[in-house]
């Protein structure tokens, strides 16, 4: 049985170790720090990710994909890190390398040091469910607690949205709608209540999420979306837009002015027991005018006074967009770009229709056609 | 013999219909027949000549516009899926 110091001997002679310019020379390299949350609080290589070491096995496969691209695996000395590099060589990894002398000759050299920004303990104990999941961690609540997300009405598809993304820590919420509260919205508006009735929706909004959770910006737009008016909302930053309109003007508005900056546009509709859901990201895949290059004329649009739902659908469907906005946020997972999901809350399926860019699209095409905002004529009687 | 499901905002002219029947090897025969057997609805799906811009068609769950338009297969016992645009969020009491 060898001894801990002849056992890191020959797993040093068994991999590459490199000194500090050697693996900056390595091109497309992922640094890893493999040391403990502790240490790594105190300070890391810049562009490092963390990953401590009795972790190392689990998630690295999720933080870093690519087995053919250099990984530098550094801990304070590298012992630890030669240790690391010879687990990933055994899990297929083409080139793991030890840093020399770790972190300590890394600082003792002169070389730039990073201080993470770290959640505080009582930010530790709120999203302690998210940072256990390996793909969210610290990091990833750092970015829902730094990220800007807009939701486009604070109605049914808007409650939900509201509420866990607020639950959920993102920084900065912005609520866009000019309506107040009325008794016949408590059936499934769940972000108000009899306290709030006859306010601005989006007072009423602010005031539940920030009982919610303090660590939530809430900026609230009174006023219905109109081409006058949505280029100012959008200056304001936003990243990412939920889009629970309840009307095709503003639909089309929102898609257009979202195509030309670039924004992803989680969508979500609803009618009666069934709903729907996608993303529209521009780059990525199709918009909505892909979709239907235009709304339908007046006196073939769905009769609005016909229609009607039942209470917890824009739930189920304002919850899956908020999962598509929080993992658009994080940069995680599979969003529904060019996927279509259909819900039948009666029959109690899932349906999935691939949409893919239209070259023809009037916006998002090749040769566009509109090319500034179109006022619709609202059809649909409020 | 294909299935056409038919979607919520839809049904009142289908009768009430989830689904309703049509035959047709392309996806212009099956809407015309579709049209024939139910005027109603296949107007708002079909204006004789051309699938309506706010209408989508799908057949096993590919977007005809992409895959051929009103040439495109319609394959027997294929599920054909029409999809209206739906105006969204709070419809009715806003």
């Amino acid at each position: 049985m060898p001894s801990y110091r002849e056992l890191l001997q020959q797993t040093k002679a068994e991999i590459e170790e490199v000194d500090g310019r050697g693996a900056q020379e390595l091109e497309g390299a992922t640094w890893v720090d493999v040391r403990r949350q502790d240490e790594w609080d105190e300070g890391y290589i810049p562009g490092a990710i963390h990953i401590p070491r009795g972790s190392l096995e689990s998630r690295i496969e999720t933080r870093v994909p690519d087995h053919s691209k250099p990984v530098v695996l550094y801990c304070a000395s590298g012992e630890r890190s030669a240790f690391a590099a010879k687990t990933l060589a055994e899990l297929g990894y083409d080139r793991p390398v030890s840093l020399a002398g770790g972190f300590t000759d890394w600082k003792r050299n002169g070389n730039e040091v990073a201080l993470p920004r770290t959640l505080s303990p009582e930010k530790r104990a709120r999203y302690s469910r998210h940072t256990l999941i390996p793909e969210i961690g610290e990091e990833g609540q750092l970015r829902l607690l730094d990220s800007k997300i807009l939701l486009l009405g604070a109605g049914g598809l808007g409650s939900p949205a509201a509420l866990y993304l607020a639950a959920a820590g993102v920084g900065h919420i912005g609520i866009v709608d000019a309506d107040i509260v009325d008794e016949s919205n408590l059936q499934r508006q769940i972000v108000h209540s009899l306290n709030t009735l006859g306010s601005p929706k989006v007072d009423s909004a602010k005031r539940t999420i920030e009982a919610l959770n303090p660590d939530v910006q809430v900026t609230t737009y009174r006023e219905r979306l109109t081409s006058e008016n949505i280029d100012e909302i959008l200056d304001d930053g936003w990243e990412i837009v939920v889009d629970g309109t309840d009307n095709f003007p503003t639909r089309y508005l929102l898609n257009d002015a979202c195509v030309w900056r670039g924004i992803p546009v989680v969508y979500g509709s609803i009618y009666r027991f069934e709903g729907q859901v996608s993303v529209f990201k521009v780059g990525d895949g199709p918009c909505y005018r892909c979709l239907f290059p235009a709304p339908p004329p007046p006196e073939l649009a769905p009769s609005c006074s016909e229609g009607g739902v039942l209470g917890v659908l824009p739930g189920v469907v304002g919850t899956l967009q908020t999962n598509e906005a929080l993992k658009l946020a994080l940069g995680i997972g599979e969003p529904l770009i060019g996927r279509l999901l259909i819900y039948d809350a009666l029959a109690g399926e899932f349906d999935e229709m691939r949409i893919k860019r239209n070259p023809d699209c009037p916006v998002c095409g090749e040769h566009p056609t509109i090319t500034e905002y179109v006022d619709y004529v609202e059809f649909c009687a409020r | 013999m294909s299935v056409v499901r038919v979607p919520p905002v839809l049904r009142e002219e289908a009768g009430g219909a989830r689904q309703v029947e049509a035959t047709g090897a392309t996806v212009r025969e099956l809407l015309e027949d579709l049209s024939g057997r139910m005027p109603s609805l296949g107007e708002k799906v079909y204006d004789g000549s051309e699938i309506r811009p706010y209408v989508n068609v799908y057949v096993d769950g590919e977007d005809v516009r992409t895959s051929g338009g009103l040439d495109a297969p319609v394959r027997e016992g294929a599920t054909v899926v029409l999809l209206p645009a739906m105006a969204g969020g709070t419809l009715l009491d806003r």
